[in-house]
């Protein structure tokens, strides 16, 4: 680790740096990435995560995609060794599958598929304080196997235990000070709800306005699920 | 005699505008990849549809003109999107929420294999061992069914319409409707009714390339558009 991470110059929950605002991150950590296809992806946090060099991560992501071709990404974690495991509905690259495929065929990468929608209820399960969910989804196929089964209204329903990780690293169009934060179109994605589903919260952001810059009607991610804040640019 | 393979069969465009006269209007709908991606182009004139994506928007534009993409508006399959008025944005839970909730009415997917009580088999062919799974399963079990839109056989051949899937499954008894290059085919959760055929294509030709039994229904018809 440098010293830029060790001791963050900030000022409250904004930090000067993408390194400075990942203080604290470790070998072995879960970490929550939002995203959903190209947009709304952290990448300056990303690449400070390839900076720093931790290794061993657990990521859980909607998919394991490069922003674009080109640019930062997931899959440029993975093809630099720093990844464990990852937990996703979309680990693989559309065509050819990426460095997931290779290290994960090689034994070197473990995968856990998850339907997306069971993704998403098990971590707003996680940030609520709910032990887990009862769905519908995956009923009499593979992802059902081993799992508790429950009927309501008639209808089998299966066991899915809440997810918690120890970061979360999100992307917002802008916050305030405080870490309210507003989104922009599919931007959104995960972000809410990754937001309260891990112990330390970490937003990259094109904006950071003062208190009561944003309008409390509008505003999507409230402060409270909020720890830290950085600049994109 | 010409081999049932080399027959001619219709083409997606054909597939995908059958599949539109299914929309009702007012509709909320999901259009998965492939075929079902068309199907917008091809709503019946004064219907109007709402499309929901997975992204988290409601009411999707049309796709962006080049040089207009938007890196914050794309839909499910990463197209980018017009921003239009009455378009709305949700997180990924909620965006879930309203598909397994049942408040899409209608969900069209492309699928590998359908079978005789409509299970689906669509998110991974067995051979690669493992695959995306994305939002298939969850699609599946939304509370409103599925209609599949896909080639009557797969590339070998082989008929996708099956007794039993042998590929994983995605969801069982969900589907209520098939559309084919060949047939429409409705799918009441126990048997498979043969409704309409592909111009020159006799209901016996459909059932030589079917891997289940089809009941035929006595008012079978040309395909209508």
């Amino acid at each position: 680790m440098t010293s830029e991470t060790e001791n963050p110059p900030r000022q409250g929950k904004v930090f000067p740096s993408g390194l400075a605002a990942l203080n604290g991150i470790t070998d072995g950590a879960s970490v929550l990435v939002a995203g959903f296809g190209g947009c709304g992806i952290p990448v300056k946090l990303l690449r400070g995560l390839a900076e720093i060099g931790v290794g061993n991560l657990t990521l859980i992501c909607q998919g394991a995609w490069p922003q674009e071709s080109g640019k930062f990404g997931i899959a440029d974690l993975v093809a630099g060794g720093q990844v464990k495991k990852i937990i996703s509905p979309l680990p693989f690259l559309p065509d050819n599958g990426g460095p997931v495929k290779e290290l994960w065929e090689a034994g070197k990468l473990e995968l856990e598929i998850v339907p997306q929608g069971i993704l998403a209820e098990r971590l707003r399960a996680g940030g609520a304080g709910i032990g887990g969910v009862f769905l519908p989804t995956g009923v009499g196929t593979r992802f059902a196997e081993g799992k508790e089964v429950r009927q309501f209204d008639g209808q089998d329903h299966i066991f899915e235990a809440a997810l918690k990780a120890d970061f979360a690293l999100l992307r917002a169009q802008a916050a305030d000070t405080l870490g309210n934060m507003v989104y922009q179109g599919s931007g959104r994605n995960w972000n809410p709800i990754m937001a309260m589903a891990a112990a330390v919260t970490i937003a990259e952001v094109d904006q950071v306005r003062e208190r009561g810059g944003l309008d409390p009607e509008l505003i999507i991610t409230q402060a409270i699920f909020i720890d830290r804040l950085v600049l994109a640019s | 005699m010409k081999s049932l393979a080399d027959k001619e069969r219709l083409p997606r465009e054909i597939v995908a505008m059958r599949v539109a006269k299914e929309l009702p209007d007012g509709a909320y709908v999901n259009l998965g990849i492939g075929i079902p991606t068309l199907v917008s182009s091809f709503v019946p004139e004064g219907r109007t549809v709402f499309y929901h994506s997975e992204s988290g928007i409601l009411n999707c534009g049309p796709i962006a003109d080049e040089g207009e993409e938007d890196i914050d508006l794309i839909n499910a399959g990463g197209q980018f999107l017009q921003r239009v008025g009455g378009m709305s944005f949700f997180d990924s839970a909620e965006a879930f929420a309203m598909i397994r909730g049942g408040h899409v009415d209608v969900t069209v997917l492309g699928s590998h294999q359908v079978s005789a009580t409509g299970d689906l088999a669509n998110w991974m062919l067995p051979q690669r061992g493992v695959g995306n799974v994305g939002g298939a399963m969850d699609l599946a079990a939304g509370a409103s069914g599925v209609i599949v839109a896909m080639e009557h056989t797969d590339r070998n051949g082989q008929p996708k319409i099956v007794e039993e899937c042998t590929f994983p499954l995605t969801g069982k008894g969900c589907v209520y409707l098939i559309v084919t290059d060949l047939a429409v085919i409705e799918c009441d959760g126990k048997r498979l009714t043969l409704k309409e055929v592909a111009p020159g294509w006799t209901p016996e030709e459909v059932q030589q390339l079917t891997g289940a039994r089809l009941t035929i229904s006595p008012d079978v018809k040309e395909f209508e558009l």
